[in-house]
């Protein structure tokens, strides 16, 4: 595969309306002789949900570990609210308003929920944690976000279910004023009322016109929550758009082969250029 | 009412959801009452999240125990005596605390204390002894100094803590030894602590006034605390404990409080002389663990000790600054074991070169582990080191009484470590989840 796209399909969703909240612009990543992102171009949206899809490989975590600040894209631009954005470090991400919440998570579980929102920036009264602010904040933010469930924002976090866990993290985000979260597949470990429960996470996030990346291998998961799809193969962005001009099967070609003829019928939202192989 | 407390409908229910909630958020925070409070603590305690109530209990039946055997056992001088014994236990305890909650083990302060204590000594010997505070301060900075070396060690070379400390264990001996033939070389290695107000912290004693007032004071003094902060959250419409349950609780300090100072206050002299009072020491110890409690639970470096000992990565992805909270909890860890040094010099009245510093840490770490911190970090309180440490003293007297000796100590309290172990692990397997 040596050969780069001629076109990528330009998605629709956002042409003529205001400029995105995010937008990538010919993202390319080398690891060595390893291309793991070609060409990507990808607009985000605020309070939209955007699914990158894509199977083992396929480059969904270099990219957003390229959009978190982990790695520095080799080539293109990252474009944050019409201004190009240089993202050093995950500081520099998390700066601008752009948190990720990985698989893993990241909480302490020997701290309660307040302890873990505020892990790192906790406002202090007299050289004293100022407990009652935090805990104020941190109820106000779960309420704004609906969680469900939680007795006490005084539970250690180890008490909590994988759900809970996955809103915890992710309200700490928000707390944050994050403008876009990126979720890691946030739905891995859980069961079904788990599932349930993040799943209206992410959609009272988009409500609060936060956009979302949501990388996920559950195909009826990505069906269900989001606006947007983004289909990656081996580094190449092979399609692009609404949700509705998507069906299970037509994503699965998409992954697996770049083109899938489901789509075909409707050419101006498939690829031409998904990578050939030789 | 507001989402955090739930309204018992029937008991049963009540009991249910105080299971579920076992989970460890501290009934003062959910309870509405003092009935619901004793509900949710008992859930807390099937639940493994027991709190000091099994290092109480576990103290009560040793004591019951050697009392049965000796009645001398609950004599007012020997518990005053056992009072001035279990000081420098309960204070080496306190400084593995600061190690072992970040998840790390400082084993060279047996000896590093002492090493701090024999510079105290030395600056205080005569024709010409030093200030008593600058002797005093010297001997805390040593331990910190030696501690906080062996946090840097540790952290920029990414060693374990273990093998470092070891390390600074027979370092610390060999210093030790050192030093004595340097400042003492014809002392036999002894060196004694003339009179002073170091040496009065252990035998000297609080008039029976001085005592109560201190009491009285102290009691007061936490009572308004709860009062005031309880207050705050209430004004912000946060669940704040039932007034019942804070009252209980500054009944139960008052009640400690009289207990100890009617102890001291009664005399425990032999024949003619009248010794009574509170030994200084007592009021040494409750104000450590009163400062040390409140930098790990009401300050970010607290905060962030717990996080650390909890998930390391996490608290690095947080942007806490991992390397320099453990090298200020190491030297905190010395700066306590230099206390303990002190403390420990007052008690023997010198301080002497073949001291045990490998077992008399040993005992720190167990008095900590049995007071409920985890050897893996993230748990434990200094109020339960210093219940473990009584524990530990409580054994040493007591087998003492009974005219037993170190053979039956160490198997005691190897005995006893294992067992407070084995109860904390086994409650923690209840625990709903993790």
């Amino acid at each position: 595969m040596t050969d780069a796209p001629d076109g990528q399909m330009t998605d629709g969703a956002t042409a003529g309306q205001a400029q995105p909240l995010l937008r990538l612009a010919g993202i390319g990543k080398n690891f060595g002789p390893v291309r793991a992102l070609v060409g990507v171009d990808l607009d985000i949206p605020a309070g939209q949900v955007t699914a990158i899809v894509g199977d083992n490989g396929a480059g969904k975590s270099t990219l957003i570990k390229t959009i978190s600040g982990i790695w520095q894209q080799d080539h293109g631009e990252i474009i944050w609210q019409g201004r190009p954005v240089r993202l050093h470090s995950p500081k520099d991400a998390t700066d601008l308003g752009i948190a990720t919440v990985y698989q893993d998570l990241a909480l302490c579980d020997n701290l309660d929920i307040v302890a873990n929102m505020f892990l790192g920036r906790e406002p202090t009264r007299r050289w004293q944690l100022d407990e009652v602010e935090m805990e104020i904040a941190a109820k106000r933010t779960l309420a704004d976000l609906s969680v469900v469930s939680v007795r006490s924002v005084r539970q250690p976090v180890g008490s909590l279910s994988g759900g809970q866990r996955q809103a915890v993290a992710v309200a700490r985000a928000v707390m944050r004023k994050a403008q876009l979260v990126i979720l890691d597949e946030p739905t891995a470990a859980l069961g079904v009322t788990q599932t349930r429960v993040v799943l209206d996470l992410i959609t009272r996030l988009k409500s609060q016109d936060i956009a979302v990346i949501v990388i996920s291998h559950n195909l009826s998961d990505v069906m269900s929550v989001a606006d947007r799809l983004a289909v990656l193969r081996l580094g190449y962005l092979v399609a692009v758009g609404p949700k509705e001009r998507f069906d299970a099967e037509s994503v699965v070609d998409l992954m697996t082969t770049g083109t899938s003829r489901r789509l075909a019928a409707q050419p101006a939202e498939t690829s031409s250029g998904s990578p050939s192989e030789h | 009412m507001s989402t955090e407390v739930h309204e018992p409908p029937d008991a049963a229910e009540a009991d249910e959801i105080a299971a579920q909630t076992a989970a460890a958020a501290a009934p003062e925070v959910i309870a509405g009452s003092l009935g619901e409070y004793a509900r949710i603590w008992w859930a807390r305690v099937r639940g493994g999240e027991s709190g000091a109530l099994p290092i109480v209990l576990g103290l009560v039946v040793i004591v019951v125990y050697f009392q049965a055997r000796n009645s001398l056992f609950l004599s007012a001088g020997n518990l005053a005596n056992l009072m001035t014994q279990a000081a420098w236990i309960v204070m080496l305890g306190m400084a593995e605390v600061f190690v072992l909650l970040p998840g790390e083990i400082d084993l060279s302060i047996g000896f590093s204390s002492v090493i701090g204590a024999t510079f105290t000594v030395w600056l205080l010997q005569p024709p010409h002894p030093a200030p008593w505070p600058l002797a005093a301060l010297v001997g805390l900075a040593v331990p910190a100094v030696y501690s906080g070396i062996q946090g840097v060690i540790t952290t920029w070379l990414r060693l374990p803590s273990f093998v470092v400390t070891l390390g600074g264990l027979l370092m610390g001996e060999g210093l030790l030894l050192y030093l004595f033939n340097v400042f003492a070389p014809n002392s036999g290695g002894t060196m004694r602590l003339y009179p002073g107000v170091l040496y009065w912290i252990e035998a000297g004693a609080m008039s029976p006034l001085a005592g109560w007032v201190v009491m009285a004071a102290a009691v007061v003094l936490a009572g308004a605390l709860f009062v005031v902060r309880d207050g705050r959250r209430r004004a912000s419409k946060l669940a704040a404990p039932p007034a019942s349950v804070t009252a209980l609780k500054v009944a139960v300090m008052a009640v400690a409080g009289v207990v100890v100072v009617l102890i001291g206050d009664t005399n425990r002299g032999h024949f003619l002389t009248v010794v009574r009072g509170v030994p200084w020491v007592v009021l040494l110890v409750l104000v450590v663990l009163v400062a040390w409690s409140f930098l790990l639970g009401r300050t970010r470096f607290g905060r962030y000790v717990y996080a650390i000992g909890g998930n390391a990565e996490a608290a690095r992805r947080a942007g806490i600054d991992l390397s320099r909270i453990r090298v200020i909890a190491f030297t905190l860890c010395g700066l306590t074991a230099g206390i303990m040094g002190v403390i420990y010099a007052s008690y023997l009245g010198s301080v002497s070169d073949n001291v045990n510093g490998g077992q008399n840490v040993l005992y720190a770490v167990a008095a900590a582990v049995i007071g409920g911190t985890s050897l893996f970090g993230g748990r434990g309180r200094m109020l339960g080191a210093v219940l473990g440490g009584l524990i530990v003293a409580v054994i040493y007297n007591g087998l003492e009484l009974l005219g037993l000796g170190a053979d039956a100590q160490n198997m005691w309290t190897a005995a006893v470590l294992l067992a407070a172990v084995a109860v904390d692990t086994l409650a923690r397997r209840n625990r709903p989840s993790q």
